[in-house]
C-alpha cells in the first residue's frame, strides 16, 4: 500500500463525491465537510456501484418511535438495494462487524509538498499552488 | 417413546362445554343477559364442533361432540403420554365480543373457571391467561388479576385481532406481561373483524386454517418492526399451533428487506433472524412437513435456534394418530430439548414449587 495522488481538493466540493482509479480499483471519494473519505466503488453485497448511490443521513433511535437525525454521520446507500455503508469507515449500518466495504486512508497535501516529497512523478500531474487529495491504496 | 421424557405439553385445549358453565363466574348483569339476550355461546367458527380437526373421532366421547371432560383428557393425553405439567390454552371467544365489557367479563370468567375446573383438581394443569383484546388495558388488569395465581404461566392472544399485534396500542398487554414473567402465547384463530386471509374471505375451511400460517407471519413482522422486543426486552412470544416450516423462510424475506429499508425502523438495530431467536418460541404441532425424516432434519437444521421448539399435544384438535405425537424425523436431543429443556426455559413458572 502506498499513497496515491487522486484529486485536486478543489475537484471535489463539500457534499460531492467523485470517482477516481487507483491501480487498477476504482474508489470513491467522498468530501464531508472539508474530509475527505474513500471507499472501495463495490458493494460487498452484490457489485453495485457505490458512486451511484444516494448519500445520506444516518437515523438511529433510542425507542420505537424515536428518530435520531445525525446530520454529522453520512451513509451511502447502494443504488441496488439500499444496503447503508458509513462512509467514514464502510462499515454497513445492517451488521458493521459481519459486511463492511473496503475503506482507505485518505490525506490531504499541498502540492509544495508534493513536489519536493516522494510523491513527485505520479502520473498525476501537480501544481504548487494547488492542494491534493491521497489515497492508501 | 415421548412418555419416556415426561414432556410438557404446552398447548392443550380446555373446553367450556357451554356458556351455562361460564355463567357462575359472570357479573350479575352479564349472568342475566345470557338469558336475556338468548345469549347461545360464543363458541368460535374457527374450530367448528363437528370439522374433523377440531377433536380425533376416537377422541370424541361416544363418537361425537368434543371431549370436554378433564377426565378425558387424562385418559387421551395426561396419563397416556406420561405428560409432566400440561398448558391448558382455552380458545372459547371473549375475544369474539363486540362489546369490550362483555368480552372483559367472559375473559375473566373463562379464567376463573379454568381455575375451579381445570387447575384446581390437576396438580399437573397450568393455564394460559384469557384476556380480551378488544381493550388492552383492561387486558393488563385481567392479568395483573391472575398473575399471583403461579398456575398461570402465559398470557393468551388470538392471531388476528383488530390490528397488528405490534402496534402501540397492545402494549399494555406485553408490558404487564412482562412485569409477571409471563410469555405472551399467539394462538391460532381470530376475532373475524377481517377477512381470515390477506386475499379476502375464503370459501371453505380448509383455507382459513391453512391460512393461519399467514396471519402468524404479519404478526411476527408488526412485532419485531413496532419494536415491541425494543421496549420489553425480556419478552418470549409463543406462536401457538402455528406449523413451524412457514418461520424460517418468513425471517430470510424479513431480514434480508429490513437491510435495505432499516432507516424505517431504525430502532431495529439486530437482523430479524436474531431478533426471533431470542424472542419467538414455536408449538411444534402442527409441524407442517412431508412425512420424510430427511425433509424434517434439513427444515431443523434451517431453524434459527435449536432452543425454539415446543412440544404439545393440540389436544382435542386431530394433528396425529395413535400415540404418533412428534413428526417422523427429529432427532434424539431435538426431542428431548422440546419435551423438557425448552419449555422450562420459556415458561419459568413450570420449575416453582408451589
Amino acid at each position: 500500500m502506498a499513497f496515491e495522488i487522486v484529486a485536486q481538493v478543489s475537484d471535489i466540493p463539500v457534499g460531492q463525491r467523485k470517482l477516481v482509479e487507483v491501480r487498477g480499483r476504482e474508489v470513491v471519494i467522498f468530501n464531508h465537510g472539508g474530509q475527505f473519505f474513500a471507499l472501495l466503488n463495490r458493494c460487498p453485497h452484490q457489485g453495485g456501484r457505490l458512486c451511484d448511490g444516494k448519500l445520506t443521513v444516518a437515523v438511529t433511535s433510542s425507542e420505537p418511535g424515536h428518530y435520531d437525525y445525525h446530520a454529522d454521520r453520512q451513509v451511502i446507500r447502494c443504488p441496488w438495494h439500499a444496503w447503508e455503508f458509513d462512509i467514514r469507515t464502510g462499515k454497513s449500518w445492517c451488521e458493521p462487524d459481519r459486511v463492511k466495504v473496503r475503506s482507505y486512508r485518505t490525506e490531504v497535501l499541498a502540492g509544495t509538498q508534493l513536489v519536493r516529497g516522494e510523491y513527485t512523478a505520479q502520473t498525476f500531474p501537480v501544481k504548487t499552488e494547488n492542494d491534493y487529495i491521497l489515497v492508501d491504496a | 417413546m415421548i412418555s419416556a421424557l415426561r414432556p410438557i405439553d404446552c398447548d392443550m385445549h380446555p373446553v367450556v362445554p357451554n356458556i351455562r358453565a361460564l355463567v357462575p363466574y359472570l357479573p350479575a348483569n352479564w349472568a342475566a343477559s345470557v338469558d336475556d339476550r338468548g345469549i347461545e355461546g360464543f363458541d368460535s367458527i374457527s374450530y367448528p364442533p363437528n370439522a374433523p380437526l377440531s377433536a380425533r373421532p376416537d377422541w370424541r366421547p361416544g363418537g361425537k361432540g368434543l371431549p370436554v371432560s378433564l377426565d378425558d383428557y387424562r385418559r387421551h393425553v395426561l396419563d397416556r403420554l406420561d405428560v409432566q405439567w400440561a398448558i391448558g390454552n382455552c380458545l372459547y371467544g371473549a375475544h369474539l365480543a363486540f362489546s369490550e365489557d362483555l368480552g372483559v367479563a367472559l375473559a375473566s370468567a373463562v379464567n376463573d373457571w379454568m381455575v375451579d375446573t381445570w387447575l384446581d383438581p390437576e396438580p399437573r394443569m397450568r393455564a394460559s391467561i384469557v384476556v380480551a383484546p378488544q381493550n388492552p388495558q383492561r387486558a393488563a388488569e385481567e392479568i395483573d388479576r391472575c398473575a399471583p395465581d403461579r398456575r398461570f404461566v402465559q398470557v393468551l392472544l388470538p392471531a388476528m385481532v383488530e390490528a397488528p399485534l405490534g402496534q402501540r396500542r397492545y402494549w399494555p398487554i406485553y408490558e404487564a406481561a412482562q412485569k409477571h414473567g409471563l410469555p405472551v402465547g399467539i394462538h391460532a384463530g381470530s376475532s373475524y373483524r377481517h377477512a381470515v386471509t390477506p386475499v379476502g374471505w375464503p370459501t371453505y375451511f380448509v383455507e382459513d386454517y391453512a391460512s393461519q400460517a399467514l396471519a402468524f407471519q404479519g404478526q411476527l413482522g408488526s412485532l419485531i418492526s413496532e419494536g415491541v422486543f425494543n421496549k420489553f426486552p425480556a419478552l418470549t412470544v409463543v406462536l401457538l399451533e402455528s406449523g413451524v416450516t412457514w418461520l424460517t423462510p418468513f425471517l430470510w424475506r424479513l431480514t434480508k428487506f429490513w437491510r435495505g429499508t432499516r432507516s424505517e425502523v431504525p430502532w431495529v438495530t439486530k437482523p430479524p433472524i436474531d431478533i426471533a431467536r431470542e424472542h419467538i418460541r414455536l408449538s411444534a404441532q402442527p409441524f407442517d412437513a412431508p412425512d420424510d425424516a430427511a425433509t424434517v432434519a434439513r427444515i431443523l437444521e434451517h431453524l434459527p435456534g435449536k432452543d425454539m421448539l415446543l412440544f404439545a399435544s393440540d389436544y382435542p384438535h386431530h394433528q396425529f394418530d395413535g400415540d404418533a405425537v412428534l413428526p417422523q424425523g427429529l432427532d434424539q436431543e431435538t426431542i428431548r430439548r422440546m419435551a423438557q429443556d425448552n419449555p422450562r426455559a420459556t415458561y419459568r413458572r413450570l420449575e416453582e414449587a408451589l
